[in-house]
């Protein structure tokens, strides 16, 4: 008999919501022991996907399937292959120390904040498993209300409704469109085969005409490229971040951003093949926009959470240019580059949260020399910085460096622009570092600061494993998605863009 | 001169009959009774329903006409009829502790109830142009009454006599266009008789027959608050006792398209490329000014109104898309609509309290603190109202949007999503208000009467659960609708 993992991990969190229904409100400690416990269960059951997943097939695993709404073609029906298994057990792997960061940061309404967060880890795990369009848009949508709720109830006090509202009307506007370019090809699935369904796996490889995967890709496109986010469409990344309390932070660089990405590997490339190839140009273009220009304005931040955002939207053109290359070292490493900005950048907002948490103040300004009072909390952020610059050493070098790599295959100029980047990144990452770590203790508030507790070093302690281990050894990883991307990139090069002009897919001349 | 009276069976129109008694026993028991003993009339109310819903559950799958073919038989009529009785229950539950914090707990405001459904069953099951008439009318005067049931009170007073004007002003219309009809069918104002008729095309291409289109339009279009007959709406159910208000946004408009539904799909289908275009600018501009006003209001009751005015607009989106699924999503996204806004208008009137004093939607800023379950059963049915899974709001624009996109309208499509993006925001600032600002003042305590709380369990738990498992409403939705020709 086939245990139900991925279900357990969609439901258990919502069932954990239920629990903490009915513990007292006032009994803070007691509401963040039972999420940690139950946010550690969900991780430990996640540990079997890893065990069990065969790494040499392409096929989804731990499938389940139940029909929902027949009638209509819909199905609960979930798996996992290699793109989905590592963000899956990122983001359980993440939940427990998200909890543990909470544990002196939340003191009101905590029992919300906890159910917001389980709702949240629900919704994420169920982007990351569903496989039927469906039930996909479902989580989608469903995550947002959690987010929304941690940003604005939880979030800094001046801004945060600004940047909750922000957004949510960003994120659903794209998902909107989405929803009608699903519907358009449901039933332009219907009429080629007669037979109506959501299941994703049955519409890869379905012909669609050309103008048709124009627009379609450009609607799913959207709704991703807004949760990436890509330039032009990052404007909510950073007031988000910036405004929402330091595990929002957390959840949404670690793994919000990675359903924009997850969502072009997992949708619009293997659905609308042809325009995925005609896009090329444009999306490489617009991903090395956000690499240099995400890395220009980090340069010019005050505040440092908005810096990390915005090293965020650097990050992620790396991502972008390595999907959009359909070559097997950029595919892999924009998948592992995925991983490592959940883990450094996940680390960096711990970081930023924990001395916030301190001083009530994330301006560099009001720093400078903490590594005196703080050695072990300077340490960390080292390390962590330096993964986030590409170490060689460290797991973000390994990402960066097959991302540039693909690149170089693909197209010599896109590689050489983005290389730029990752000067840009160890510049405005070390003069952070130098403006907030090094010299003297000028501001007398900073010098009776603690270090970290064993609580707070418990959170990075595995963090900087995975850095470490990523950067060390890529293979244990890049094992597990080897065949997926295989699979994929063979299904990639089966069509070639068509040689038509935009003039002429307005027209509807191109077929 | 001998009258020969048709045949027919009374157990047809049972569920009428049954209301129609049960509202002259109220009447009859108010003026006999000695003043101050009215406290069964809710119950007395909630029975007679209850007897009703039991007989439309036994007249369901009954097919054919009665009554000399003035009246239709069919599943159609049948899922209005427990989307009105279950409106009209929820109104009932939600009116006693209401009508009581104004003095005004009287036993005809539940015997009005009980004829304007009555007349709604009318609406939906009729077979001839009349009977619809004749059902809007009972079903429009008594509701015009129960918008100005505060004598005293100046808002619905002019609430009452607004509707009350423009009303009478559009039943006009629809009845110019009946008698256009007539002439253009050759003289006959049964429905399965111009049906016929109508498919012939001498009838189809006369103006007259398109005048008819038109003027139906227009009238059917007022009583389901489509723009440009809207004006009405924000006054009228600003007005009104919020009771009313609730019962209005959602039986009348359900009845109101219960008509518009079964003349347009049955009758006029052979004039559909005609009345299509007409209802797509309609349903866009419908639901683009209802959103887009509804973000500039400051009064719940209004804001609620807006949104009714664009929920009639997606709602014309399943009439334009007029396919199969079109009439299915209409029909499933009424139901949900009815569940999502009685549950909304409930947290309205226990929100509002002592004569509806606290109507402003800053009223409710810190209500998340202050009352958290209250607050979260209200997020509840904005998220709904927005159209946000696991709602039935969601899974109702689903339908409909789908509806749209089946019949190759992907503009209106777009344009319907692009306009639930824009109701988002307003929904979500009642949300922001509760969860994300203090409170003003003290809000003070919230007086959770059994029946009312009994509302906000039903609709609450009702929305989730057609959310999550729509498949029994759509099947029920689609052996509703089987009798229109195509689908």
């Amino acid at each position: 008999m086939k245990l139900p993992i991925l279900s357990f991990l969609v439901f258990f969190p919502i069932a954990g919501m239920v629990i903490l229904l009915f513990i007292d409100r006032k009994n803070h400690k007691m509401l963040k022991e039972a999420t940690l416990a139950i946010s550690l269960v969900e991780f430990v059951v996640s540990l079997p996907l890893w065990f069990w997943f065969d790494g040499k097939t392409a096929a989804m695993q731990f499938v389940e399937r139940y029909n929902w709404l027949p009638q209509y073609g819909i199905s609960y029906y979930v798996g996992v292959d290699g793109f989905s298994l590592l963000l899956i057990l990122l983001t359980t792997f993440l939940t427990p120390l998200c909890v543990l960061a909470t544990w002196t940061d939340i003191q009101h309404r905590v029992k919300e904040f906890m159910i917001c967060l389980l709702g949240l880890i629900a919704g994420m795990i169920g982007v990351f498993v569903a496989l039927d369009l469906f039930l996909f848009y479902v989580f989608w949508e469903v995550m947002l209300i959690p987010m929304y709720l941690l940003i604005g109830v939880w979030g800094n006090p001046a801004r945060r409704v600004y940047a909750a509202i922000k957004f949510f009307l960003f994120t659903m506007f794209g998902s909107l469109l989405m929803l009608v370019a699903i519907l358009v090809l449901y039933f332009h699935y219907g009429k080629t085969t007669g037979t109506y369904t959501f299941d994703l796996l049955k519409m890869y490889g379905l012909s669609i005409p050309f103008n048709m995967q124009f627009w379609m890709f450009l609607a799913f496109g959207l709704a991703f490229a807004i949760k990436v986010p890509m330039f032009p469409f990052h404007t909510w990344l950073p007031d988000a971040h910036t405004e929402a309390p330091t595990v929002g932070s957390v959840i949404l660089a670690a793994v919000l951003l990675k359903m924009g990405t997850y969502g072009f590997l997992r949708f619009n490339m293997p659905l609308f093949p042809q325009a995925a190839h005609y896009f090329v140009p444009l999306f490489s273009i617009l991903a090395l926009i956000g690499i240099v220009y995400g890395a220009l304005v980090c340069m010019m931040q005050k505040d440092l959470k908005r810096l990390i955002a915005f090293s965020s939207v650097s990050h992620l053109g790396f991502v972008m240019l390595g999907l959009f290359t359909y070559t097997m070292a950029g595919v892999q490493g924009g998948i592992i580059q995925m991983i490592n900005h959940g883990l450094s950048t996940g680390a960096l907002f711990f970081i930023v949260g924990m001395i916030y948490e301190r001083r009530h103040t994330r301006m560099i300004a009001d720093f400078g020399g903490l590594s005196t009072p703080m050695p072990i909390y300077a340490t960390i952020f080292m390390i962590v910085s330096l993964s986030s610059i590409g170490l060689p050493g460290l797991n973000g070098f390994i990402g960066e460096f097959l991302i540039l790599l693909g690149a170089f295959k693909a197209n010599m100029v896109y590689a050489t622009i983005a290389a730029t980047g990752v000067i840009f990144a160890a510049c405005y990452m070390l003069w952070m570092f130098q403006r907030v770590m090094f010299g003297k203790v000028e501001n007398e508030k900073n010098r009776t600061l603690k270090d970290l507790s064993p609580r707070e070093i418990a959170i990075f302690a595995p963090l900087i494993l995975f850095i470490v281990w990523i950067g060390v050894y890529p293979n244990t990883f890049l094992d597990k998605t080897k065949a997926t991307t295989e699979n994929f990139i063979a299904m990639m090069e089966k069509v070639k863009a068509p040689q038509v002009s935009f003039y002429q897919v307005i027209k509807g001349e191109a077929k | 001169m001998s009258v020969t009276i048709p045949s027919f069976t009374l157990s047809s129109i049972g569920p009428w009959l049954t209301l129609t008694v049960g509202a002259i026993f109220l009447l009859l028991l108010d003026a006999l009774s000695p003043k101050g003993r009215k406290a069964y009339f809710p119950q007395l109310s909630l029975v007679a329903l209850g007897i009703a819903a039991l007989q439309t559950y036994c007249l369901w799958g009954r097919s054919g006409t009665d009554f000399a073919r003035m009246i239709y038989l069919d599943n159609f009529s049948f899922f209005f009829y427990f989307i009105f009785i279950l409106g009209t229950a929820l109104t009932v539950m939600l009116s006693r502790q209401y009508l009581e914090d104004w003095g005004k707990n009287l036993g005809e405001y539940y015997a009005l109830v009980l004829f304007a459904t009555a007349g709604m069953m009318l609406m939906a099951s009729s077979a001839h142009f009349i009977m619809i008439f004749l059902g809007l009318e009972v079903m429009s005067i008594a509701v015009y009454v129960l918008a100005g049931l505060f004598r005293e009170d100046f808002k619905s007073n002019e609430a009452a006599l607004k509707y009350l004007i423009l009303g009478a002003f559009s039943s006009a219309f629809l009845l110019f266009g009946m008698a256009m009809l007539y002439g253009a069918a050759g003289g006959t104002l049964y429905l399965p008789d111009l049906a016929a008729r109508l498919t012939d095309k001498a009838f189809v291409s006369t103006p007259l027959a398109l005048l008819a289109v038109a003027l139906l339009i227009v009238g059917f279009g007022f009583k389901v608050a489509s723009f440009p007959f809207h004006m009405w709406t924000p006054d009228v159910y600003e007005g009104a006792p919020t009771s009313v208000t609730a019962f209005m946004a959602v039986g009348v408009k359900a009845a109101a398209f219960a008509a518009f539904a079964r003349v347009f799909f049955l009758v006029f289908p052979s004039l559909k490329v005609d009345w299509v275009m007409v209802l797509w600018v309609l349903a866009v501009a419908t639901m683009t000014i209802g959103n887009v006003t509804a973000i500039a209001q400051t009064n719940i009751k209004r804001m609620l109104a807006y949104s009714s005015i664009a929920h009639a607009g997606y709602l014309m989106v399943g009439l334009v898309a007029a396919n199969q699924l079109g009439a299915v999503s209409l029909l499933y996204y009424l139901l949900a609509y009815t569940l999502m806004n009685l549950g909304a208008f409930g947290v309205v009137i226990l929100v509002g309290r002592k004569k509806d004093a606290y109507l402003n939607i800053y009223d409710y800023s810190g209500l998340g603190a202050q009352h958290p379950v209250l607050a979260a059963t209200m997020a509840l049915f904005m998220f709904a109202l927005a159209g946000i899974p696991p709602t039935a709001g969601f899974v109702g624009k689903f339908y409909l949007f789908s509806a749209a996109v089946q019949a190759g309208f992907i503009w209106l499509a777009i344009l319907g999503v692009m306009n639930s993006l824009v109701s988002v925001y307003y929904y979500l600032r009642i949300t922001v208000l509760m969860y994300m600002k203090p409170a003003e003042a003290d809000l003070g305590p919230v007086a959770f009467s059994p029946a009312t709380t009994a509302v906000l369990v039903a609709t609450a738990v009702g929305v989730l659960w057609a959310g999550v498992f729509p498949g029994f409403l759509y099947n029920l939705a689609v052996n509703s609708v089987k009798i229109f020709p195509g689908m």
